[in-house]
């Protein structure tokens, strides 16, 4: 069960897909306008992550090592074209919004990462929890950079007016560049921050010892 | 004329990094020298052309005919990845050279985003099999521009005083964005649907 656990942790914080192991850059920069769609973004990623991962941990023994990779593709590009036409059911709006990018899932590498590296040479059930911790850990971080570009560039949070009418808006946040920018500082806070956990939790068994 | 406009739209105005986010893997990863920038660059345009080629034809003449258009993505994902593998072994034996210097970037083109997102774009907006072909090189060409340019500043910049948590991937996302500023100036300077109407289509 800890093992499980720790899995889920491991994908939100220290190997967090998105800060740290630099995964899925491509809808993370194009879909962060606002943190809705970002937050529509992370969860259909995580859905086929943890589907994935759970049939390619099922199938790995069944499937030769040398074909491995086309394996794995066509698992993934089945669970996205499921959530793709469960998306343009039930919700054609966020389908609209998010576009392209929803083939896209297809070649995100976190998708293709996990399975390669863990859902291939683990259990289904910790391999579906490390697809949940990855999978949140990239909901959250697109979640994250979408509320920062949609607050400096719109004034707005998850749609709704905070600032001020009459409050200057960074129109450049919610475009092109502004993913750049956010995505860069944010990165670098996010390190910075782990840094500094690691630092003092060495400073502090440093102290024990 | 149109074409030649097609093209430039292509390249500079819906430049497939810094205005479409598509491809930004290999952007980040493989921008450290001008000379493997240039490298992937070239690999990217001949896997891109190809692959707008290969699946125009693959969804025209075999989805939609057998009307399973919805299984569009496993499809194109698989021709991507087959001919990717086709080039490397072609390549491998007609010009050694080229694969000596190309080798080791033609496995990551078939998880670049641009170019399944290439394929995905052209039968979205129903391009016929030249604007997809023009569409595929465009935008390869846009890529290689962008990867070039972001080495040639990585290279300038190696060496400068930064803050150490900006160190590394942060560093490059600031200057990509700089750089999709300057791109931003050619946003609305081509039209492309009206060139494409005008084309008749």
């Amino acid at each position: 069960m800890s093992k499980a656990l720790s899995a889920i942790k491991n994908g939100i914080i220290d190997e967090n897909p998105t800060f740290i192991q630099v995964l899925g850059t491509c809808p993370t920069l194009a879909v962060t306008t606002s943190a809705i769609n970002g937050i529509g973004m992370g969860l259909s990623t995580m859905a086929v992550l943890v589907c994935s991962n759970l049939f390619i941990s099922i199938l790995r023994k069944i499937i030769p090592d040398t074909v491995r990779i086309p394996c794995f593709i066509v698992v993934i590009a089945s669970f996205v074209t499921i959530v793709q036409l469960l998306l343009q059911a039930f919700l054609p709006a966020l389908n609209e919004s998010l576009g392209l990018y929803i083939p896209l899932i297809v070649v995100n590498c976190i998708v293709l990462g996990r399975a390669e590296a863990f859902a291939s040479k683990n259990g289904p059930v910790t391999s579906l929890c490390d697809g949940i911790g990855n999978g949140l850990g990239f909901t959250i971080a697109l979640c994250f950079i979408g509320l920062v570009r949609e607050f400096i560039g719109a004034g707005t949070l998850f749609g709704m007016t905070v600032l001020p009418e009459a409050f200057p808006k960074t129109l450049v946040m919610i475009m092109a560049p502004g993913a750049f920018f956010t995505y860069g500082t944010l990165m670098a806070i996010f390190k910075r921050l782990i840094d500094k956990m690691k630092a003092n939790k060495a400073a502090k068994e440093e102290a024990a010892a | 004329m149109n074409y030649l406009l097609f093209i430039l739209a292509a390249v500079f105005v819906n430049n497939y990094i810094l205005s479409q986010f598509l491809g930004i893997c290999p952007f980040l990863g493989v921008s450290k020298k001008v000379e493997t920038a240039a490298g992937m660059g070239v690999a990217v345009i001949f896997v891109m052309t190809l692959a707008s080629a290969a699946t125009y034809l693959i969804y025209n003449l075999i989805l939609v005919k057998l009307g399973i258009t919805y299984l569009y993505n496993i499809a194109f994902i698989l021709v991507i990845a087959a001919l990717v593998q086709f080039v490397e072994m072609f390549i491998k034996k007609s010009s050694p050279a080229l694969y000596q210097s190309l080798g080791v970037y033609l496995p990551l083109i078939t998880t670049n985003c641009a170019v399944l997102g290439v394929a995905v774009s052209n039968m979205q907006a129903g391009y016929n099999f030249i604007l997809s072909v023009l569409n595929g090189f465009g935008g390869a060409v846009g890529f290689t521009v962008a990867i070039i340019l972001m080495a040639g500043i990585r290279e300038r910049v190696e060496g400068n005083d930064h803050p150490k948590a900006f160190e590394g991937f942060p560093f490059a996302l600031i200057t990509a964005g700089l750089m999709s500023i300057a791109f931003l100036g050619f946003q609305g300077l081509i039209n492309v649907s009206t060139i494409v109407k005008a084309m008749g289509l």
